[in-house]
């Protein structure tokens, strides 16, 4: 269910910079990656929903706020294309990493999804990680911006790493994964690409949560009321 | 009416001839889409796998498929979709990725190291170069050549 909102929730995101994006090229690159994670999102809450007795479309569109698990980053706004391409490059190399994990679990459906989405996502993170180096290293102005989004996004990037009650019992059954593991190599790409890019990573270390446990900023609503508009006001439409 | 109950590979013999909605050029048995093929008493049971998650062609393709055996005279037909192993792009057939080329689009290079220098499907000129790593479908990306001058796409190693 969390990897699952996880997805939906920045597909969502992507999907608005749709007939936006700055150059055609990106605009398409954009939805392109949005395609690839609802894909992604349809698998992990197709399942969910078998385990749980509903549809994917039930989970997606008539769930309120509360009861999604995505974390506090993907629900972040697009901003401006530096804040997009942050969020992206933190969440894509943690994808990255996680679904490598989760493609060795015990749960055969688990692994035969995260052996799927991996090979999407290490392509997402080969683009993200050329745009943090192209702002990062680019002209004075880009470079603000991209700071300035790390900067911005980087109190977002705590909980990726956090292990509660449900993570440790699914590492335990040999399910899921130790998340906490994955904040060394996490840091040490990040590092890696800052320092290739010019960039500072920041030092902040206050760190903001609660996503998974369903408590989420404002911003999710906003997301939702687009979302699922049509299911709300004409439930059970179908097209 | 005669009951039909072709053999497995009658059955491929169909589906090579079942165009993909989004690159006509090749057929989905070309991309490697569909994995298996076999009768489960009087049902004939094709799996089959998307090639990109989110991929909007698939259900596309599998209407395609059940028309095109309906139109063959197959009853019973149950669609089955397989995401493990995950498809890669070294299941699209020697047939398609001449059937790609030929449509000018660049097959999927064969190595990591390949996509440094991709082959211009027009002029076969080397010296080109990506201009984004995402195209018209999730599959593509766009290149251009310098040696042409004319940009086109490249089906993505995967």
């Amino acid at each position: 269910m969390r990897l699952g909102d996880n997805a939906l929730i920045l597909s969502q995101r992507l999907g608005e910079w749709c007939g936006h994006g700055p150059v055609l090229e990106e605009d398409i690159a954009l939805t392109n990656v949005a395609l690839d994670l609802l894909g992604q999102a349809r698998l992990w809450l197709g399942y969910a929903g078998e385990l749980t007795g509903r549809d994917e479309d039930q989970i997606a569109f008539l769930r309120d706020a509360g009861e999604f698990r995505n974390v506090l980053l993907v629900e972040q706004p697009n901003g401006d294309f530096a804040h997009t391409m942050a969020r992206q490059f933190f969440f894509d190399l943690w994808h990255r990493l996680l679904l490598e994990k989760l493609s060795a679990s015990k749960d055969e459906r688990i692994g035969g999804i995260a052996a799927k989405a991996l090979k999407e996502v290490a392509y997402h993170r080969r683009r993200s990680t050329d745009w943090i180096l192209r702002l990062g290293d680019g002209t004075e102005e880009s470079h603000a911006r991209m700071q300035q989004a790390a900067d911005d996004l980087w109190m977002y990037t705590g909980e990726l790493f956090e292990m509660d009650a449900l993570d440790k019992e699914m590492q335990q059954a040999g399910i899921g994964c130790d998340l906490a593991a994955l904040r060394e190599p996490w840091l040490n790409e990040v590092s890696r690409v800052f320092r290739e890019g010019t960039l500072e990573v920041p030092k902040q270390s206050w760190m903001q949560r609660g996503g998974k446990r369903g408590i989420h900023s404002e911003n999710l609503g906003h997301i939702l009321a687009e979302m699922q508009f049509l299911q709300r006001a004409y439930p059970g439409a179908k097209w | 009416m005669v009951r039909v109950r072709p053999d497995a590979a009658q059955v491929w013999g169909w589906l090579e001839e079942v165009a993909d909605p989004e690159i006509p050029a090749v057929s989905v048995v070309d991309l490697g889409i569909v994995r298996d093929v076999h009768w489960n008493d009087d049902e004939l049971v094709v799996t089959i796998t998307p090639t990109y998650s989110g991929c909007p062609a698939m259900e596309v393709i599998a209407r395609d498929i059940r028309e095109a055996l309906l139109a063959r005279g197959v009853e019973k037909i149950r669609l089955e979709t397989k995401i493990s192993p995950p498809w890669t792009t070294d299941w699209i057939s020697e047939g398609g990725r001449r059937r790609l080329h030929e449509s000018g689009i660049a097959p999927p290079p064969s190595a990591l190291v390949q996509i440094e220098n991709v082959a211009c499907p027009r002029c076969g000129s080397r010296a080109t170069e990506m201009i984004s790593r995402f195209g018209s479908t999730p599959c593509k990306s766009i290149y251009k050549c310098r040696a042409c001058l004319e940009p086109f796409d490249v089906f993505k190693r995967h």
